[in-house]
């Protein structure tokens, strides 16, 4: 058994409203040291593999089919043993 | 010969009321639910994915219901000329579904926009625009959280060379500025065909623009368009 930790990102070519919200709003804190803010989405997911590699895999025909959508995001895929 | 209207029903749709109001009642049309569960479309002459809340948005809007049993029914029926319109949700839909090219963004202003609009029209190939004028300025609501088009560069200048821009948010006067791009959608893209022009997707709602008891009659042109070239077919 393997576990992903995926995150979902807007690509940096595109402006992120979220973020760009988040980032006002911690400026208005005092913040002021942040520089950016971008907001994804973090999924984890159980996989029943064989290998890390073949988990990988799953993960990743999982996020290009259906968890991002690559118009306008991107993804990175971390795979741990369970 | 009658026409048959589908109006195609996710879970978390609803717009189908108004399409389905829309279809029959103003238009005078067999109109029939459909179920995402269906697959069987031989009966149906013009289809409609509207507008709505499909699955909840989960995910991104439509990325869930891009996957419902119907939507292989619904591909293979674009795939062979007929009719298509999504509206809104329906847009998003298929968006994902990859009938048409691009993705939603949340508005660039993180609102919820529920108004009446101004789009121009643009390209009058599809046949849901057929009975419109190029530069004509339409009066539509619009009601969405997320209907900021994008689209990459080279992307947009395949959807300029092959005019499947339909619509662009303007004001009143037809001046596509800043100000009238509701959303920050990429080049205040209000909808767009596919190549061939039979799939047409859209933000604003033409289904709630039929009857100028509503606000306006606008509406009525996209489907006055559509039913007079599925008459000549």
């Amino acid at each position: 058994m393997y576990k992903a930790k995926i995150n979902v990102t807007l690509r940096k070519s595109i402006l992120d409203p979220k973020g760009k919200a988040a980032h006002h709003a911690l400026h208005n804190l005092g913040l002021n040291n942040i520089n950016d803010v971008r907001i994804g989405k973090f999924i984890e997911m159980d996989i029943r593999a064989d290998t890390e590699k073949e988990a990988y895999e799953l993960a990743n025909t999982a996020c290009s089919k259906l968890l991002a959508n690559e118009v306008m995001e991107d993804f990175q895929i971390e795979i741990e043993k369970n | 010969m009658s026409k048959n209207i589908g109006v195609i029903v996710f879970p978390g749709s609803n717009c189908d009321h108004d399409a389905y109001h829309a279809m029959k009642h103003v238009m005078n049309a067999e109109t029939t639910f459909l179920w995402h569960k269906e697959s069987d479309l031989s009966n149906v002459d013009l289809l409609i994915v509207p507008g709505g809340f499909s699955y909840g948005d989960y995910l991104r809007s439509g990325a869930i219901a891009r996957f419902s049993p119907i939507m292989n029914s619904v591909v293979e029926f674009a795939k062979k000329g007929n009719p298509v319109l999504g509206i809104c949700n329906g847009f998003q839909i298929l968006l994902e579904a990859g009938l048409l090219p691009g993705a939603m963004l949340h508005n660039e202003n993180l609102r919820f926009i529920c108004k009446q609009v101004h789009i121009r029209v643009e390209s009058t190939r599809s046949p849901f625009t057929g009975s419109m004028e190029k530069g004509q300025v339409l009066e539509v609501p619009v009601s969405h959280g997320e209907g900021n088009y994008f689209i990459e560069e080279k992307g947009l200048n395949e959807l300029e060379q092959n005019d499947q821009i339909a619509f662009r948010y303007c004001d009143k006067d037809g001046n596509v500025t800043k100000e009238a791009n509701i959303n920050g959608s990429v080049s205040s893209i209000a909808g767009i065909t596919n190549v061939e022009g039979n799939v047409l997707g859209m933000m604003p709602h033409p289904e709630r623009a039929m009857e100028d008891v509503l606000g306006s009659g606008d509406g009525k042109l996209f489907f006055d368009s559509v039913f007079n070239r599925l008459q000549l077919a």
